[in-house]
């Protein structure tokens, strides 16, 4: 196995399934000339050459249709977001047309597309282009959300998410581009729709998603030097939920932190907090507490940056609390 | 002087305008009778337009459409009674009522789509006329649209990239002149929407969309323009609906006069008046035409109001393709007929010739920007 940046995995992943099948081509501002934004694409444009590496203008409704209509006459379309932020521009083409396009042709049409690019906080880019935005999308039946947090999951998870045959639209981020990590070679596939605990643990669960789960990390290994032995559960996939996944750590620990970057109102973790209550509630010891993003919009100054936003000290006060050892 | 058009053609034309007005018709009394419910756009008065294209086309080439979408699949040869069924929100519909009147699909024919955000579709078409080009194919794609959505981002944003890219598509604007209520001149800076082409580099004209003929030359010709990889083409269609923007809009917001300036202006008669003088076809032989025709909107009526409320089972299909799930074949499905399908080739078949942005002309640019590379 090597050691690659999480941007590495997903350009493997790119580069292997391009080189398998000529049908997927990539399209999105400065994925070709300048090597992707964020490098992602890099070096992809002299290898498949420009009609499957495509600078778009900055349109991103136009080339997210454009991609959508290529989808469905059986191309395999990955359309890059240069940020999520910017795909608000595009959300009609992803919502009213990508997402129902089964339905409304009654079964005769599929859309095999991938959206992608990075979601959450940047680092002091103020409310515009920090935001978790992934629950907006994880609300549409016909799409398929998911959130990789280490290379290993996003090199597996965006090969199948190529390979899919539904509209995916994929949550990297930022700040995750350039975190390293062991990622199997080759034929690597994450199957989508499968949450993974991603460390074992007894007292308590915490379960998150994407960059979310290195603040559960860092708690959870705070939280052991204390003899509080918790549990991570990463979701990975937010549509479908792996309610199963969800369900088996909640009968082994009994207590649950949901952990989300986004705002608290109609947030996923809300949806996780849902089915815990309704088909677990004879397991809990303790009220499910959420943490989550504060509800208001995101600052440039260090200080309320950083305070806007989820982290271990806050995980482990949430932690103590559902175990009832506040203030120990 | 001979016609230049075949007798099979002419009639063949008819033919399909008098279908989609006797269609529609019968629709706007079901609607009335309440076997229709929801938005339903008549499309009678703008017949011309899609039948003048199809004859135009060939059955292989893509085509889609707005909300106003009865007219274009009736043209293209499908199913009436289907087709109706789709209206009636009935199993048997194209879509198994899951559509309705806005959402025709019919793939085994190549029409894509009704869509009912006011230019959703425009990204679309230059999305499959992407993938033709992608694959080397000489295929044309088709697409409608109403003068309102000229107004649209969609429009601008896709115009701008199919005509850098000279992807083989022709964008119809099928301008009714008015966009629901409002005129267009009332919201447009330049309500001739031909002209808008000029911004994009991209070929624009203005048809009379009242005259199935000229609709049917002026396309032969954009099309042959796309299939020479020379494309996209903007054709702005004047045309003209004679009912409201719905069923239930009265349209009181045109003069009456304007209306009935307009009607004598209907393609229907107009094709049926130029073939008779071309001695090509006689009065009988379009009254039996009009009696078939008739008949198989009864038939369609009949069958559409006699079908079942599609399956409950069928709420839980067709949001996510299951891994192995095949597509439904409406006709297949429907009717046990055998049909033609589209494939496409594999990705370990397909070799991608087309060099979209080859790297000379790429470096032409920097330095006509003043960039050193």
């Amino acid at each position: 196995m090597a050691e690659l940046m999480y941007r590495e995995a997903l350009n493997q992943a790119l580069a292997e399934e391009m080189e398998r099948d000529a049908n997927v081509f990539l399209i999105g501002e400065e994925v070709g000339r300048y090597n992707g934004a964020f490098k992602v694409s890099l070096g992809l444009l002299d290898r498949f050459g420009s009609a499957r590496i495509i600078d778009a203008p900055i349109s991103e409704l136009g080339f997210t249709g454009l991609g959508v209509g290529a989808a469905m006459v059986g191309l395999r379309p990955v359309v890059e977001m240069m940020t999520w932020n910017f795909a608000i521009l595009a959300m009609d083409q992803i919502v009213n047309n990508a997402a129902k396009l089964r339905h409304m042709s009654g079964g005769q049409l599929r859309c095999p597309i991938v959206f992608r690019g990075p979601g959450g906080a940047g680092g002091r880019l103020s409310s515009q282009h920090s935001q978790a935005l992934e629950a907006n999308y994880a609300h549409f039946p016909g799409l398929k959300v998911i959130a990789p947090a280490t290379p290993a999951d996003a090199k597996g998870m965006l090969k199948a998410a190529i390979r899919d045959d539904n509209p995916v639209c994929m949550f990297e981020g930022e700040k995750l581009y350039a975190l390293k990590g062991e990622v199997p070679e080759g034929e690597h596939i994450v199957p989508l729709g499968k949450a993974d605990v991603k460390r074992e643990g007894k007292d308590v669960s915490i379960i998150t998603w994407s960059r979310m789960y290195y603040f559960a990390k860092e708690a959870a290994e705070k939280l052991e030097q204390e003899g509080i032995s918790a549990e991570i559960l990463d979701l990975r996939t937010l549509r479908p939920l792996d309610e199963e996944a969800i369900l088996a750590t909640v009968r082994k620990t009994n207590r649950v932190v949901v952990v989300e970057e986004g705002w608290p109102l109609a947030g996923v973790g809300a949806s996780v907090v849902d089915i815990i209550q309704s088909k677990a509630f004879d397991e809990l010891d303790a009220p499910v507490l959420r943490v989550t993003g504060l509800d208001v919009n995101m600052s440039y100054a260090t200080n309320l940056e950083a305070a806007t936003q989820p982290d271990a000290p806050k995980i482990i006060a949430a932690v103590k609390k559902v175990l009832y050892r506040e203030g120990a | 002087m001979a016609s230049k058009y075949s007798k099979d053609l002419l009639l063949t034309m008819y033919r399909k305008m008098y279908l989609i007005r006797r269609f529609e018709e019968r629709s706007d009394q079901a609607y009335k009778q309440n076997k229709i419910a929801g938005f339903c756009h008549l499309y009678i008065g703008q017949e011309a337009v899609a039948v003048g294209t199809n004859e135009a086309l060939r059955p292989e080439d893509y085509m889609l459409s707005g909300y106003r979408d009865h007219g274009q699949p009736l043209a293209r040869g499908s199913d009436a009674g289907m087709v109706m069924a789709e209206l009636f929100g009935r199993g048997t519909g194209y879509s198994k009522g899951k559509g309705g009147s806005m959402h025709i699909f019919d793939i085994e024919h190549h029409f894509y789509g009704g869509y009912g955000i006011v230019g959703g579709q425009i990204p679309l078409a230059a999305g499959m006329a992407f993938a033709s080009r992608y694959r080397n194919e000489d295929r044309v794609t088709v697409c409608y649209f109403g003068d309102a959505a000229a107004n649209q981002g969609s429009f601008h944003e896709t115009f701008n990239m199919a005509a850098k890219w000279k992807l083989p598509v022709i964008y119809i604007c099928e301008n009714n002149r008015y966009g629901m209520g409002t005129a267009i001149g009332r919201v447009s800076a330049e309500p001739t929407i031909y002209k808008r082409a000029a911004a994009y580099n991209m070929r624009g004209e203005a048809v009379d969309g009242m005259d199935c003929l000229k609709m049917y030359e002026a396309v032969k010709d954009a099309v042959a323009y796309c299939r020479a990889g020379k494309g996209p083409v903007l054709m702005e269609a004047n045309t003209y609906r004679f009912r409201g923007h719905s069923v239930v809009d009265p349209a009181t917001y045109r003069p009456k006069s304007e209306v009935e300036e307009e009607r004598k202006n209907d393609p229907i008669p107009k094709l049926k008046d130029y073939t008779l003088k071309q001695k090509l076809a006689t009065e009988a032989e379009f009254d039996a035409i009009d009696e078939e025709v008739r008949a198989q909107v009864d038939a369609a009526v009949k069958f559409a109001d006699e079908s079942p409320e599609p399956s409950l089972d069928e709420l839980w299909r067709d949001t996510i393709v299951e891994p192995g799930e095949e597509d439904v074949r409406p006709r297949e499905r429907v009717l046990g007929m055998k049909v033609k399908w589209p494939s496409y080739p594999s990705g370990q078949e397909l070799k991608v010739t087309w060099d979209l942005e080859p790297r000379e002309q790429a470096e032409r640019e920097d330095k006509k920007a003043g960039l050193a590379r």
